[in-house]
């Protein structure tokens, strides 16, 4: 219980420190629409926000923007920055990703650097796009529009890029192909005895089946479940893991992601739902002229459980990536190498607690999972 | 808002990835996994149990052991005995046999005595009478003759005869 505790009060704090954030992001991001309707007057050229935090904003640091695109979705894996001596400007060195775009039953396939960090378009056919803030519209004659907030107007054509979401997921999933799969082999050849790698997994493997799945989904019903239990434990633990190392992707703080995952949970529960589950949703064990109330507050929580799994597991990973990175722009914001030592130790600590998060989250998640699973199909007793 | 707002390509990919290797994790790691790691809680199970088994097996051998060895001993002891009372009565017979034997020797013995003695007997009453008759008919042949003459022939008769 002790544990848990603790664990809430973690969490606790990484909301509070989200919503400061956001509060700051808010703020930021008025500042930021005016600068860019100055650059707007560009004929060939879309003018971008990437690297401008350094030359047109007067070397003005801006902490939200650089924490808000290092959370964000990218069509590019940024891995650092190089000032370019002659011209005194900043490059970003960034890996290329694919773009594929679906547009009008046309499928549009290309390398990201064709957008130069968004400073052209790409023409393919009669069919023109363009990045800006990391999402992809659909331009005409290399120029968007923008409404009086500075939003583009033009259209956002459906975009399946292997962005750098995306491409950190591939990686986790080669990760975990490369853990599990061996190890299946060798336990399938006969080899009993653990050795090496097997030696750490399995416990953690036991420790899902045994203190997650069984006591709460039951003896009966649990084996069904494993598989997905399983799966979504080190699927969030690995890429929590995986989001950790500096210039990783924010994947498990992605909305869509976790929203994807909460989805899976969601249906699982549904369909496995037995007569007793769906009895206590439209019939709920209350007088009759209270169901009008009850039943769709209970409709509500069918919906408000994976909700809640969405919503804890981006903003905790999420808040874990903005405070690391708050802490480490306090040397920007100050100005001063003397504060360093400050941050690094800060970031240490944060870098500690979030290896401690990033399976606790796990842990949560595939724990909530199984309780929502064992409440649909416990029968009745 | 950005950050809040779930974009398409995102969940798409997610979707088919999450299911690819759910799929693969599920033919080629969980199921081998589970099954090897159930048939190995089996097989510890069965372990111990035969171990258990054993154990019991044991102790019953032993405890038999043991009445097998007191039942030996017992047996020994009885067989001891048993020869030892043989013995004594072997050498109790075998006194008993001697001795009688030794009284009927003594008793042939003493009966053979007796007969040699009465037949001695016998025979001296023979030769006394016999001389008796021999010294009587010598002296009625002499006694004609003189008192004296009568009476040194029975001296000299009675000198010649030898009794032994």
């Amino acid at each position: 219980m002790g544990i848990t505790r603790k664990a809430l009060f973690v969490c606790f704090i990484l909301f509070a420190a989200l919503n400061v954030t956001f509060a700051a992001n808010e703020k930021h991001n008025n500042e930021h629409s005016i600068h860019a309707q100055a650059n707007q007057n560009n004929s060939d050229t879309i003018v971008e926000e990437h690297n401008s935090n350094s030359h047109t904003e007067s070397n003005e640091f801006n902490p939200t923007d650089v924490i808000m695109h290092h959370i964000a979705d990218a069509h590019n894996w940024h891995l650092f920055d190089k000032t370019d001596k002659e011209a005194g400007e900043k490059h970003g060195v960034s890996i290329p990703l694919p773009v594929i775009i679906f547009h009008n039953g046309n499928l549009d396939i290309f390398m990201s650097s064709k957008f130069h960090h968004g400073h052209s378009t790409v023409v393919k056919e009669n069919r023109e796009y363009a990045l800006y803030h990391g999402k992809i519209y659909l331009a005409q004659n290399g120029e968007l529009q923008f409404d009086e907030h500075h939003h583009p107007t033009n259209i956002k054509p459906l975009d399946f890029s292997i962005t750098k979401n995306v491409a950190s997921m591939l990686i986790s999933v080669i990760i975990i192909l490369g853990m599990f799969l061996p190890m299946g082999i060798k336990y399938k050849n006969g080899q009993m005895v653990p050795k090496g790698i097997q030696g750490f997994l399995e416990p953690i493997i036991l420790f899902v089946v045994d203190d997650i799945a069984k006591p709460n989904i039951g003896e009966h019903n649990y084996k069904r479940f494993l598989p997905y239990l399983l799966t979504v434990f080190f699927f969030i633990w690995v890429n929590n893991m995986l989001g950790l190392i500096p210039t990783g992707a924010n994947f498990t703080g992605n909305i869509a992601v976790t929203m994807t995952l909460a989805l899976f949970t969601l249906v699982l529960t549904n369909v496995s739902g037995k007569k007793t589950y769906w009895g206590h949703i439209f019939t709920p064990p209350v007088p009759k002229w209270l169901w009008p109330i009850m039943v769709p507050v209970e409709l509500i929580g069918v919906l408000s459980k994976p909700f809640a799994l969405m919503i804890r597991l981006f903003a905790n990973i999420t808040a874990g990536h903005i405070i690391v990175l708050s802490l480490v722009s306090l040397i920007f914001i100050f100005k001063t190498v003397w504060i360093s030592p400050v941050s690094v130790l800060f970031v240490l600590f944060m870098d500690i607690l979030e290896l401690l998060v990033a399976i606790l989250q796990a842990y949560i998640f595939t724990l909530l999972s199984a309780l929502f699973i064992g409440l649909a199909v416990q029968e009745h007793h | 808002m950005d950050l809040v707002t779930p974009a398409i390509g995102m969940i798409f990919w997610t979707v088919f990835t999450f299911i690819l290797l759910l799929i693969l994790l599920r033919a080629f790691a969980w199921k081998p996994i589970l099954n090897a790691v159930n048939s190995r809680n089996k097989s510890i199970e069965e372990a111990l149990n035969s171990a258990e088994e054993a154990k019991a097996e044991m102790k019953k051998l032993y405890s038999q052991n043991e009445e097998i060895l007191k039942e030996a001993r017992a047996e020994r002891d009885k067989i001891l005995k048993e020869a030892r009372d043989l013995k004594n009565k072997a050498i109790e017979e075998a006194k008993e046999q001697a001795k009688t034997e030794a009284e009927s020797i003594i008793a042939a013995a003493k009966a053979a005595i007796d007969n040699e003695k009465r037949s001695a007997i016998n025979e001296i009453k023979n030769q006394v009478a016999k001389l008796s008759v021999d010294i009587a008919e010598k002296v009625i042949a002499r006694e004609l003759k003189d008192k004296k003459s009568q009476d040194e022939l029975i001296n000299d008769l009675l000198d010649k005869t030898n009794i032994n």
